[in-house]
Order: structure tokens, then sequence, then C-alpha cells
């Protein structure tokens, strides 16, 4: 994505998941912080106006819109392992498209086709769904957070190369491997004013927008 | 402890190690705003003593052999279905493997999600004027090229991740806050683990002044590592 592109993500069918992973297109040494995203702005959950920060204090994108109300920074993504195991193993041969899929290794084939790849890795978001920590800390997946027609609009703030997967989130407790369907829709915006919603959630964002567009003075 | 943090911490969540420092093979202090860089061989502990209480100890952990096999703060956490880590929490790393467990905890829960403070989070959390400050990706950074250089291996800024940071008390709340509070930890407590295979670890000792959570005071650690029982 360009700086100065939103894109909208889309649930066709219910209960979608989308795995995201975010690096500087210009330097890749430079990559989503969800540790630092969400220590800025003291959130466990990502909706309008939470910026996704790099390691290096900038904003590479950030959440303009939403109508779910709840994305999971926690969840991580799935393996080869526990999709087998919950799903059962079986082969492109036998499934043909249908066969299951998992999250790390989507991540590590796209990382691939530009040169990185399991040193690259980060934590991820999981657009689309709720883990919800009770006061013990204990980690709970919310079934139905996201329904068909539910969207997410992100912005980038840098060019940012953008790794998504549809894969099902590795908390999912549904014992039947799905594919839901979400629909991606790329747009030209115009940059973020000052009253923009990211921007101004947070003195912290002020702060982030402020230092992200020096790096493009 | 006070009542308060009975309420919080179930003190069944506590677990005294058995082993004592006398019998240590390696015992030194790191002091706030240094690094540490050693491996754990498997079947080794090593302790970290929180000598003067609430002081966080960034640490990173590897796979000795395969630096890109690395701690992985969403797989651990989502394999004990707890964000907090404590006595029993096994360390899983990005492939998947059990890099190390946690063996004993007198603090009761540690923090991964707030990550490591760094110059240019420092700008954005504190003010932009913080930049020249002290902070643990600074010293993260100097120990990946120092061994780097000692052992001839590639390791630098790529490898740096999301992190634990020990005696670091960052609640999450239902509705999906998530806050620095005062530490929980005191002058003494230490979380000790075993390596369950060879590990490298990597210690930034926090240098943070602008945090009220260490009353803006960073102080020392202390590290024992003990070998592995003869079998």
């Amino acid at each position: 994505m360009k700086r100065g592109t939103a894109l909208r993500i889309t649930a066709i069918d219910d209960a979608p998941n989308v795995g995201a992973i975010l690096l500087n297109a210009d330097n890749f040494s430079e990559r989503l912080s969800l540790p630092d995203s969400l220590k800025a702005q003291n959130v466990a959950r990502l909706t309008t106006g939470t910026a996704l920060y790099s390691d290096m204090g900038r904003i590479l994108c950030s959440i303009t819109d939403d109508t779910v109300g709840w994305h999971d920074p926690l969840g991580g993504c799935s393996d080869e392992t526990l999709v087998a195991k919950k799903y059962g193993f079986d082969t492109y041969q036998q499934a043909r498209n249908a066969w299951h899929q998992n999250g790390l290794d989507g991540f590590l084939i796209e990382l691939a086709k530009y040169g990185l790849g399991a040193r690259d890795l980060m934590m991820n978001i999981n657009f689309f769904s709720k883990v919800e920590v009770l006061e013990d800390g204990s980690m709970h997946f919310v079934p139905g957070n996201a329904v068909s027609g539910g969207a997410v609009e992100i912005r980038a703030e840098m060019n940012t190369l953008v790794i998504l997967n549809s894969c099902q989130h590795p908390m999912d407790p549904a014992n039947r491997y799905a594919q839901r369907r979400v629909e991606l829709t790329l747009k030209k915006v115009p940059p973020p004013g000052p009253d923009d919603v990211c921007r101004t959630s947070r003195p912290e964002n002020a702060r982030g927008f402020t230092i992200t567009e020096r790096y493009f003075l | 402890m006070n009542l308060r943090d009975l309420e919080v911490i179930p003190e069944t969540t506590l677990r005294i190690s058995p082993r004592l420092a006398e019998d240590a093979v390696f015992d030194e202090v790191v002091l706030a705003g240094d690094w540490f860089v050693r491996t754990i061989k498997r079947g080794e502990f090593v302790r970290i003593v929180d000598l003067q209480g609430n002081q966080a100890v960034d640490t990173l952990f590897y796979n000795a052999h395969n630096y890109t096999d690395r701690y992985s703060a969403q797989d651990t956490i989502r394999a004990q279905s707890n964000v907090y880590l404590t006595a029993g929490t096994k360390l899983i790393s990005t492939l998947r493997h059990v890099l190390l467990t946690v063996v004993a905890d007198t603090c009761g829960r540690h923090d991964t999600l707030g990550g490591a403070c760094s110059a240019e989070s420092n700008m954005v959390r504190y003010d932009i004027d913080k930049r020249s400050m002290h902070a643990c990706r600074q010293s993260f950074l100097k120990a990946a090229l120092d061994w780097s250089a000692k052992t001839g291996r590639e390791f630098n800024k790529y490898d740096l991740t999301a992190n634990i940071n020990f005696f670091m008390n960052v609640p999450v709340m239902p509705n999906g806050k998530l806050s620095f509070e005062d530490g929980v930890s005191e002058a003494g407590k230490y979380v000790e683990l075993r390596a369950e295979m060879d590990t490298l670890m990597i210690i930034s000792n926090c240098p943070q002044l602008n945090n009220p959570c260490n009353a803006y005071d960073p102080t020392p650690v202390r590290i024992l590592i003990w070998d592995a029982p003869a079998s």
C-alpha cells in the first residue's frame, strides 16, 4: 500500500479472520510492533482511532473506520500442526482448493516473495477476531465477533508491505475447517488532517503522526 | 506481600526454587542500563533476581543453533491461554519449540505484551525530546552487534522481536484496556527457568527514567546459573 491509500476489508461470510503483518516497504528492517502499538495507546484491542506503529516510532497504518469494534492483537497465527490436529490432515491432491492451509506458512510464503523469511516474522494482527482477557489473565476467544458486511479500513501512513491471510484464528473453537471470504478494496484517500480521528485519539498519536510526517519531508 | 497483591495473584502461582546460590556455577550482577548475553545449555537453570524491587528485565531467547527460531510472545501466551508468564509457563519459539520452562517464580507474574523501550517509542510515549535517552533497544542492538562480532554469526536488528519483561506488571482488562501498573515485585523476588534446548539469552536491564512503574529508579539485577542435574 502506498502512503495516501486505504484498504477496506469487508466480511463476505460470517466469522472471518484476517491475519496481518506490516513492513515498511522502503526498508524491511522496520516493521509492525504490536507491543509498541499497545503500549503507546494502552490498549489490547484494535479499532477506529488505533495507530499501528512500527518499531521505529512511526505509524505504518492507522485504523480509520471500523464497524466491528474489536480486532485481536494477541492470538497469533495457526501452524501446520495445529491445523492438522484441529481439522485433520489432508493433501492438496485429495482436497484441491479445499485443502487445509495455516497462517504461519501463509506468512512465510508471502514473506519469501520479498526475500524475507522466519527472521522477519512479528506478532500479527487478527482482523475481525476478538480474544477477551479476564482479570486472571486467561484468554478467551469470543465467537461471532464479526458478521457478513462488517468492515475495517486501514490507511497507509507510510509505504507499507501488507501481508494478509484469511486462515481461521488459532483459538477459533469451530471444529470444521472453513474458508471464510473477505473483500479487499483499495482506494486513494486524503492525508490525515489536524482533526483526524487517529491523530486526535491520544497525545501519543499526535506525536506519532508528527514523527511519521517528518520521515517524508 | 500485602492484601491487595493477594487478591490479584493467587498464591498457588508462587513457586520457590530448591537451588541454593552457593551451588551456582555463575553469579553476576547486571546494572541498570547494561546488557547481558549468554548461552544457557539444555538442562541448565537460570535465575534472575530483582535485587531492589520493581525492576523491568527485558529478555529475549533464541534457539542457540538457529537464531531465526526465537521466542514468540503470541505462541507462548496462546499455548497456556493466559497473557501472564509465571511458574509452569513454557516459552515457545516461532517454530513452535519449547525453549525454556519457568520452574520457579516468587513474583507471580511477568509481562510479555509491553515490549522493550526504545529511543523512538520514548518519543511517542513521553516527548519527542526524549530521543537521546538510553533505552532497552539500544542495549539489545549493542548486545546483538557484540555477539555477532564475537561469534562471527549474523545477528542484528532483524533478530530483535517481542520480548519478555520479567517483574513487570502490565494488566490487560476485559474491556481491552492495557495499563502499566506499579510492579508486583519486591526486593529479592526471583524467576527461574530451565532450558529445554540450548538457548541464547539476551537481557537489557531496563534503563527507563520516564516511567513511574519503577519509581523512576532503575536498579540492578542478579543472574545465577546452575548446571544440569546429574542424571
